[in-house]
């Protein structure tokens, strides 16, 4: 399990409806099952995945989120997470509009591009990062929309999303500190519970 | 493979029938008098009688699902493929019941059977079904094998939506519901193609109004005409790209040459037409034709799809084919977009596939194994 899943748990209220996007291989919504008794549902585009998380017993839908998510009514779920997938959609200014709509709270976490390590990958090789945790080539990532802590933010201010909490995962267990105090610099994941 | 060396198949089967005795009040108004229905089991009933899987069959299908009638059968039911030990129906842990539909022609009351009223064949005078007619003959036969609930209610095409259908009329009696290459009602261009389909039948000069069988007659050319029509829906252009693309069986297309040339595609087609006119009846066909023309899972429930989903209580399974253009993914994202906005459990999953609508008969990779993680979850609580 993903540190930054583990963090998510709590501000998932048991017994509410929660909608997975980009579910994976369903672990994470079995989890949320098991120990908040939430009633899941998850989008997933991968074929292995989506098989993976049928087997796990979970409801999950085959759909594109890039080709809009105009099937789910509003404010049908309590919770709309998206872990690690807003880098990688077309729009992700419009999915976060359509998680608020969907859902009452959504849930988002990416990793933060403006992280030191990236930053001092760019300014002293001059290309753009490639780590363990990104490991694709510029021409072959489906990550198309990274973005920084920051530029989140910016973009939360500009719609009028409401931050109701920020939470950061540093690249290790002893730099939480670190994290917590420069995000835009020691987080590598970062967190975010948001509300209209 | 021989019957003997095959340890997933459910080997030799003997259809069994049952008897009702108390008159079925129909859709169209009629009662049927009293009426039987040929089915298959595999499998064991366990003693929770809470593993029972009813199977519904397509347009042109019947109750031999799996297995062989005799060792000498060269070919399985038409769904063995799915159903079977360690097949996605799997027969070491469910109970099948597989049913010819009444109006059918493989052995349950339909056309071809007596009129008791009259000692003559049914004939045109059947009554005219709905899928609801079939769901509501069904039920009866749960209450005669001791099932309250089915674990799940499995169909494609035609049977996708009988199984939708029961999901809305007895949703106590259903856990989960499976619904492949289906759709909640036909598009135009299916009604068009029924009506093409009929009309061959109809035009037969051996139909006879539908009395065919008291003249010793058989409208077999308008019956192998209407089924060549059908086929050719079920296929994709692809399919039929790469199976016979343009490929001569006879003949050459040499100018000066003056036999005609015929096209593999030509006598496939004619073969699947022969073959079928010789198994099946044509008043069914039409009959079947029409209950799928009929039907419209939403038309009493105000034409809302939604309202409509609200009636049932089960979970469910919708599978689609990428090249199915008789039922194309968009109709099954419909049902799926339905359950959604009804808060119903459901799992959908779009099958990249060559074969068409008729994919849901095919061993596919994929499809059989979301087919098969879903029938786990089935199990877990049967």
């Amino acid at each position: 399990m993903r540190l930054d899943l583990t963090h998510i748990q709590r501000w998932i209220a048991p017994g509410s409806r929660v909608l997975d996007l980009g579910c994976g291989n369903g672990e994470f919504l079995e989890l949320l099952r098991e120990q908040r008794q939430v009633r899941g549902t998850g989008l997933e585009i991968d074929g292995d995945m989506i098989t993976a998380a049928i087997s796990r017993g979970l409801n999950i839908i085959e759909q594109n989120m890039d080709q809009g998510l105009a099937n789910f009514p509003d404010q049908s779920f309590d919770t709309v997470v998206m872990a690690h997938a807003l880098q990688a959609v077309h729009f992700p200014d419009k999915v976060l509009d359509e998680m608020l709509r969907i859902g009452r709270q959504g849930i988002v976490t990416f990793p933060n591009f403006g992280h030191w390590r990236c930053r001092l990958y760019l300014g002293i090789r001059g290309r753009m990062p490639v780590s363990r945790f990104m490991p694709h080539m510029w021409y072959d990532t489906p990550n198309i929309h990274f973005c920084t802590v920051k530029d989140f933010e910016a973009l939360c201010a500009l719609k009028g999303i409401r931050i109701l909490a920020r939470d950061v995962v540093g690249n290790t267990e002893r730099t939480p500190v670190l994290a917590g105090t420069w995000p835009n610099l020691f987080a590598t994941t970062a967190i975010y519970h948001i509300s209209r | 493979m021989s019957i003997a060396n095959d340890s997933h198949s459910v080997g030799i089967v003997t259809p069994r029938i049952a008897r009702f005795e108390e008159p079925l009040p129909l859709a169209c108004g009629r009662d049927l008098p009293a009426y039987e229905l040929i089915y298959e089991t595999y499998g064991e009933l366990n003693a929770q009688r809470s593993n029972a899987i009813l199977v519904c069959h397509a347009l042109s299908g019947h109750h031999h699902a799996a297995g062989y009638h005799s060792a000498d059968d060269k070919r399985p039911g038409w769904w063995d493929e799915c159903i079977g030990p360690g097949k996605p129906i799997d027969t070491r842990h469910f109970y099948v019941v597989s049913v010819n539909n009444i109006g059918g022609c493989h052995g349950s009351t339909g056309p071809m059977s007596i009129n008791p009223e009259t000692g003559k064949h049914w004939g045109p005078d059947f009554p005219p079904l709905r899928a609801r007619d079939w769901v509501h003959s069904q039920a009866r036969l749960a209450d005669y094998l001791g099932i309250d609930c089915w674990a799940a209610i499995v169909g494609g095409s035609l049977g996708g939506m009988q199984a939708m259908r029961w999901s809305l009329e007895y949703p106590q009696r259903v856990r989960h519901c499976i619904v492949i290459a289906a759709a909640m009602k036909l598009s135009a261009q299916n009604l068009a193609f029924n009506e093409v389909a009929r009309q061959a039948i109809v035009s037969d000069p051996q139909f006879a109004g539908g009395y065919y069988q008291e003249h010793n007659a058989t409208p077999s050319q308008g019956l192998a005409l209407a089924r060549m029509v059908g086929h050719i829906t079920y296929l994709s252009d692809n399919a039929m790209a790469s199976k016979f693309g343009r490929d001569l069986r006879s003949g050459t297309l040499e100018q000066g040459d003056q036999e005609q040339a015929e096209f593999q595609v030509q006598s496939y087609l004619r073969y699947q037409g022969t073959q079928f006119s010789g198994s099946f009846d044509a008043n069914t066909y039409i009959l079947m034709t029409r209950a799928l023309d009929y039907f419209d899972l939403a038309r009493e429930y105000g034409n809302d799809p939604v309202a409509a989903f609200k009636h049932a209580s089960c979970s469910f399974l919708v599978i689609s084919f990428s090249t199915d253009w008789r039922f194309s993914p968009e109709r099954s994202r419909e049902i799926v977009d339905a359950l959604i906005a009804a808060d119903r459990p459901v799992t959908y999953a779009e099958i990249e596939a060559d074969e068409g609508h008729d994919a849901f008969l095919l061993p596919i990779p994929r499809y059989v194994d979301v087919f098969r993680a879903y029938m786990r979850r089935v199990g877990e609580i049967s």
